[in-house]
Parts: structure tokens; sequence; C-alpha cells
């Protein structure tokens, strides 16, 4: 029977969604009991606001891992993006459709580029990305000689509604601009990687790139598509996350990295590629978010946060790790031969 | 039939890679239904034969023709859509997609925004495993799949392609005979559709029962095609390599010896059960068994790499306990893996670097520090003993061919001075010559007293080397051979039977 048990193992491994969900609900009741205002809905408005820049940035990793990559630079792309469209912004006075244009143009190159030294001078992934995430973000602190933009036009800092209700206890519930972008790009990325064929491609290169190129998929526009997307993503994230604070801060994006790989990991994206989903990506999101918030909330030092994201990112890939190495074992042995 | 038109036709194609010629004139042709072998030494250039025609190189000088017509300038999309499928030996599956989105991975290619139907894909695999009589679970994910199950879900995806060429290299390599049974019976269904199939093998095997026809590559250049009922195992075998081997039985009857290496009922969950043997001292045994029998893995655990699961090794009487691979070396037990290029050598590394990596220990003096005289002479000594042919000992490994490396890789073991060695598939991707070397070593070996395991999947190599060969299948031991007691021939019969 070990058999049996090795398969459920693997299978519950495939649904990290269900374990995922299983974690959220009973840190969530934990801190609901323990913590005052956590399970409140204005709370929970005001969660997902916050984590809103980093889940649709999260969505963009999550399809550069999905293609068997990985991308640590787009904080650097973001923070780029952002401070050159509020450049154009503030200082040209451009008009608004230019600058988040040149902003997603900003984000889209730079992960070209990275998708460029990937596919053509065959770097690893990561090696390349680290070094992108190095120069960007350093002539990014040369030329900006790391000063903010704080007068950046009210088109981008006033903040949009697109629903808001007062309840009983008095408290505002808005549902604004960061929200909804969010729900969209989810909702874009979940189509792209399930119902088009570009997605289902970007998935059987991640399970096996040999075996992708020889049906015929084109892995170059593939690896451009994945890294340009995250770029893209990234640059919107950037652009969302001046909104929110009403100014352009050149390192303000700089250590969300870990935290934006570690919601993508614990979703069920593999770091070997060719598996995760949208609503595991999204729920890795709101673990984290949760555990930040409800700690916060318990008076628990900042510090300790960063311990859980990474233990989370530990446990999740020696699960990963263990169980395919369980899965090496293969059935070998057959059935005991029959006397005579 | 005679007069039909081929379905496949190459006129003197040639291939050249740098300064390699890895095709030289080949003249070939592919009769549409017919199922046909190609068999050569490993590196005959049969590989590269198939990924010409597939369109993957293009080829130097010659023509492709498919019904007649030119097809060239060919490439993958091309061949795939003139009806020619290839079913690597890797079977080139997406184990994280399910059978039905492999099997009609066709609808997932195509341009980025196009949508992708789920019941589509699946009305797809459906029919063709219906056209296959088989039955696998659509929605299962590769990964989860017996090796057999892949392999139908592989040619379910080249027949889903509107296939009219198959080649299939080493289909059965990793099949039980039942599994084999089964995929032959796919086959005859293939052919009676008008189907072509080739098989591709670096020997013949059950598929010759119902090929029609062989053709025998060497050294880049077509020996010949012949009717299967023309040639047989050894007629083969002399065609591949060009040599007229003459495989003397070398076996000694050894029983009087002293035992060295006793194995009792050693198990590993899922992997061997109740293997037991002994070894004696000078003794060639082989252990002979298809890909996937446990062989390897019988291999890892004497090796101290994977521990034991019930069952007792005893070396010279003394009972061991294995821990890891440094207890098997430090008792005596050298391995030479199969798979020489990934564990056996370090590629970048000297020949000399590598020659001492396993003795490192016993060449340290007090200071932890290693001379660099003691080490030129151990490895100077251990090139000279195995006639390896080197640059130069301060040379990387990589720059020798298969057969040298493979000797370095002895070397590095016989540096160790072991009581025991085992060699798993030792002559893999080495050519013939080298390959009478590498049995030379090893007689001499066991006139030294050395036991040898002799692990392979060839019974030629395994008859012509051993004093007893012992019969591996699903993880057990099912029947003990002396060569010379039954001809190569019957050996052959109870083995792959």
């Amino acid at each position: 029977m070990p058999e049996r048990a090795s398969s459920a193992f693997a299978r519950w491994r495939r649904r990290p969604e269900l374990w995922l969900l299983l974690v959220i609900l009973i840190v969530g009741t934990i801190f609901s009991v323990t913590a005052r205002g956590f399970l409140t809905l204005p709370n929970i408005i005001d969660l997902l606001e916050t984590y809103s820049v980093q889940a649709i940035i999260a969505m963009g990793l999550f399809v550069v891992l999905v293609s068997g990559g990985i991308d640590i630079s787009f904080a650097a792309t973001a923070s780029v993006a952002q401070y050159c469209a509020a450049l154009l912004a503030a200082r040209a006075g451009l008009p608004a459709p230019v600058v988040i244009v040149a902003g997603l143009t900003v984000g889209a190159a730079l992960g070209c580029l990275n998708a460029a030294l990937i596919h053509y001078l065959r770097i690893t992934s990561i090696i390349a990305t680290i070094s992108m995430m190095s120069i960007t973000f350093s002539l990014l602190m040369y030329f900006s000689g790391g000063r903010s933009i704080y007068d950046l036009p009210d088109w981008w800092t006033t903040r949009v509604t697109f629903y808001r209700t007062e309840l009983e206890s008095g408290d505002i519930v808005r549902i604004t601009l960061p929200i909804v972008v969010m729900a969209a790009v989810a909702l874009i990325t979940w189509v792209l990687m399930t119902r088009a064929s570009v997605g289902r491609q970007i998935y059987a290169m991640g399970g096996n790139p040999e075996a992708a190129r020889r049906v015929g998929a084109k892995i170059g526009l593939l690896t451009f598509f994945a890294y340009g997307y995250l770029g893209v993503l990234a640059a919107l994230g950037g652009m969302l996350q001046a909104h929110r604070v009403g100014e352009s801060v050149p390192n303000a994006m700089v250590n969300t990295e870990l935290a934006v790989l570690s919601a993508a990991v614990l979703g069920g994206a593999s770091l070997n590629g060719g598996a995760g989903t949208v609503p595991g990506v999204l729920l890795g999101i709101v673990l984290l978010a949760i555990l930040q918030n409800g700690l916060n909330l318990l008076g628990v030092s900042s510090y300790f946060f960063q311990i859980v994201i990474g233990i989370t990112i530990l446990v999740s890939t020696s699960i990963t790790v263990i169980s395919s190495r369980r899965g090496r074992r293969h059935r070998i042995l057959g059935e005991e031969p029959a006397n005579g | 039939m005679k007069d039909e038109t081929p379905f496949l036709r190459l006129r003197s194609v040639s291939k050249r890679f740098g300064g390699v010629q890895a095709l030289k004139d080949i003249d070939w042709e592919v009769r549409p239904g017919e199922v046909h072998c190609l068999v050569g030494e490993n590196g005959c250039g049969k590989s590269t034969l198939i990924k010409t025609v597939a369109g993957v190189h293009p080829p130097t000088t010659g023509d492709i023709e498919i019904e007649g017509r030119s097809v060239l300038p060919l490439d993958p999309a091309k061949a795939k859509a003139l009806g020619i499928q290839v079913i690597f030996q890797d079977l080139s599956l997406f184990p994280n997609l399910t059978v039905a989105e492999n099997i009609a991975i066709e609808d997932s290619l195509g341009p980025a925004l196009k949508p992708i139907s789920r019941r589509h894909m699946r009305d797809v695999a459906r029919k063709v495993l219906k056209r296959l009589d088989f039955e696998i679970d659509l929605d299962a994910l590769v990964a989860d799949l017996p090796v057999a199950e892949r392999q139908i879900t592989a040619i379910a995806r080249g027949l889903a392609a509107e296939a009219r060429l198959i080649f299939m290299d080493e289909p059965t390599a990793s099949l039980t005979r039942a599994e084999v049974d089964r995929l032959l019976a796919i086959v005859a269904r293939l052919q009676a559709d008008g189907i072509a199939v080739v098989f591709v093998s670096h020997r013949l095997d059950e598929v010759v029962e119902i090929a029609e026809r062989v053709t025998v590559v060497r050294d880049g250049s077509k020996v010949g095609t012949w009717p299967v009922a023309e040639v047989d195992q050894r007629r083969i075998a002399n065609l591949m390599t060009g040599l007229d081997i003459e495989t003397g039985v070398v076996a000694r009857d050894m029983s009087g010896a002293e035992p060295l290496l006793e194995v009792d009922r050693l198990s590993r969950r899922g992997e061997f059960a109740d293997v037991s043997f002994t070894l004696r001292k000078g003794e060639v045994l082989g252990i002979v068994g298809l890909l996937g029998s446990g062989r390897t893995e019988l291999a890892l655990t004497l090796f101290g790499m994977n521990r034991s699961e019930g069952g007792q090794i005893r070396l010279e009487g003394r009972e061991l306990d294995l821990r890891s691979n440094r207890d098997a070396v430090n008792a005596g037990i050298a391995y030479v893996s199969e798979d020489r290029l990934s564990l056996g050598v370090v590629l970048p590394q000297s020949i000399e670097d590598n020659i001492v990596l396993a003795v490192m220990k016993r060449l340290t003096t007090g200071f932890g520090l290693i001379p660099t005289a003691r080490r030129k002479e151990l490895a100077a000594e251990w090139v000279r003993r195995l006639a390896v042919k080197i640059p130069g000992l301060d040379r990387p490994v990589q720059t020798l061919s298969g057969g040298n490396q493979q000797r370095v890789v002895l070397a590095k073991w016989l540096a160790t001075h072991p009581k025991v060695l085992i060699l798993d598939s030792p002559t893999v991707g080495v050519d013939i010559k080298n390959k009478q070397g590498i049995y030379e070593v090893v007689a001499e070996l066991a006139r030294e007293g050395v036991g040898v395991i002799l692990i392979s999947d060839e019974v030629m190599e395994a008859f012509a080397t051993c004093d007893r060969v012992l019969q591996m299948r699903a993880g057990r031991i099912v029947g003990e051979v002396v060569p010379g007691t039954i001809s190569e021939h019957e050996m052959e019969e109870r083995i792959y039977a």
C-alpha cells in the first residue's frame, strides 16, 4: 500500500491550493480570535489594497516560473518604470495616456532584455536577472541621485473609488483602483495561462523544454512573452504603487522580491517550471497578507514576519524536492514469479 | 507491391558536423505500411539519420523524397506536416500535463491567443486511443503513468498528428515482455492502416518478429538492407561491427574458489527483492537484464549509495553495513557507473585528477597534503597498465574518446585496489575495438583474484566474458546460466522471453 500513499501525497502536492486554503482558514481563525480588528471588512479590504501591487507582480512572476525560469529583477524594473513615468509626468508634463504607455513600454523593454540574455546568450535566468537588477537599479539611483519625485500630477495621485459603502459601525469601505486592476490582471493571466495557446505552450515548455522544441513550440517567442509580460506587470505595479503613496521614491519597491517570490512558490509554482495556478498564487498572497497583518495587530516584531517568509519558502520547496525524490523510485519490482 | 513508390526515399544523403562525417551517401527507402528495423551500434549515425528525416538537421548533400517528390528544405514542422513522426527514446512527453493534453499537443500550438478547448483535446485523445484499442485515464498526469503507458501516449500523440511514418527509437528498452507484445499488436494495427513504422535499435530484439526488412548502418554508411528472414542475430552483429567476432566462451568453473561477496536475500522496497548470489575470488559474474529490470538499483545498493531494506551482504565472510559509498570503497568495493559522463568522471578536470580522485586519502601525507610526484606516478602507472591513449596527464578528460574515458574511470577505481569491481554496462557508447580492450582488462583483473560483477543488457557481451550469468527481471534474479552449457542463442531466448 505504500504506492497508494505516495500517489495521494503526490496529488496533495499537486493541489497546493487546497492545503493553502486550509492553512489560511486555520491562521485566519487564530488571528480573528486573538487579534482584535482582524476579521473586519475594512481591515480585509485594506489588506487587499495593500497587497494589490505585490499580487499584480506575482502574476507576472508566476508566468516566468511556469516557463521554467526565474526573475529577480522585477522590483528594479518596477522602480525604473515608475521613475521614468514620474519624470515624464512631473517634469515634461505629458498627458496620462502617454505616461502610462511609456511606463509600460519601459517595463516590457527591460523584460525583453532579460529574455534576450536568457534565450540568445543562454545565461541562466537567475544570473541574468540578478545582473540586470543590479545594473538597472544602480543606474536609477545614479541618475536620480536617490531623489524622490513628490510633485506627481493630480490624475496620478487622486484616489479612484469604484464602489463605496458605509457600514453600520461607521467604517467606510472602498473598492479602489488597485483592487480592480489586481482583479483584472488575475483574470487576464488566468485566461492566458489556461485558455489560450500561449499559456499551454508555456506550461509545456516548463515541463519539458526539449520536447516543446521538438513538437514545434517557438521557445524564443515564449521566453520573450513570459519575461515581457512580467516586465509589463512590474511597470504597472510600480505605477500603481506611486498612485497609492502619492510620490515616486526610487528605492520604495526594493526588498519586495522575496515576498512576491514566496507568494508564487507557496501557491504551487515550482522553481523547476511547469507547475502552479493563478488561484494558488493569489492564495499565496492572501496567506502572506494575513500573516503580516495578524502579527502586526498582535504587536509581533516585523522581523518575525521575514522569518516566516523564509521558512515558508524552505518548507514548500522541500516538499517539492522530497516528493520528486520519492517519485524517482520506480515501480520496478514485479510480482513474485509463480512456481514452476 | 514491388513497384510501389516508396513512402520515403533518401538519395545519397550525407551529413557533416564540422569535421565529422556523420552520414555518408545514404540511399534508403521505406515503403508505405512497412515495418522496418534500422540497426547499428551506438554512434553509428542512426540518430543523425532520423533527425535528418525529421527535419532537425538539414542534410549537407543529397535529397529526401516523400512519395516521389523532393521535400528539401525540411524543418521539423514541415516534416510533421508530411506525416513523419519520431518517438524519441525519452518519449519527449510533458510530465506536468495530462494525457489528453499530451496527445492533442497540436491543439496547443499555433498563434498565441488561439483559444484552447479542453473538450476538443479530450475528444482527439479519446479517438486516437480507441484506434489503438487502449485505455488510459485522459486526466492523469503523464508523470504518474508507468513507462509502458507513457509510450502508448507518445505513439498516440504521433497518430493524432496524422502520422504516415513513425520512427520509434529503442522502443522496447524499458518494457516487459507483456508490454512489448502489446506494443507489437499496436504496430500491427498501424500497419493495417498503411502507416509505416521504423524501429531504431542498437541490437536486434523482439521487434524483429514483425519486421519485414532490416537496414544496418555502420560508421555513417548504410551496410545494406535485407529481408529479416535472411539474417540472424550473429550476422547482424557482424554487419553492425564490421568484425567477424568469434565469441569464444571463457567460462571457468569457479565453484572451488573462495567465496568473496555473499549476497543473501537482499531487498529494497519497490526496486528489487530476495536477491541472493555468491561471487567468488577471481570470478566474473554477469548480471543480465533489460533496462529497468532493477540491475542498476542492485548495483547502487551493493555500492552503498542506497541502503538495503532487508537481507545481508558479506564480504570475505564479514557482514557489511554499508551506509554510504565511502563505506563500500573502504571495504574494497568499486563501482563503475552506467552513466559514465554524469557520474563517473569530472569531464573538465585533468586525467590525473580523475584517476587519483578516489584515493586522495591514501595519498595524503601526515600534513594533509598530497605530494604531486606521487599523484603523477600513480596516474601514469594506471594509464600505462590500461593502455589509455592520452595526449598528456594534464589534459581534461573531455578531450578523450568514449573508450578512453571509460578506461580513465576504470583506472580511478582500480587505483583503490578493489576486491570487488562492479561494472555497470561498461561498454555502452564504446566502439568495438575499445570494447575488446575493456574485456581484456576484466579478464586480467579476474586472474589477479578480483571478483568482477558485470552488469549488461547485451547477451553477447555477458556470454563472451563471464564465468556465470545471472538473469534479472522485474527486480528479481530469475535464472542462472553458464555460458557454453547452452548456446548464446538459447541464452538470448531465455533472457528476452
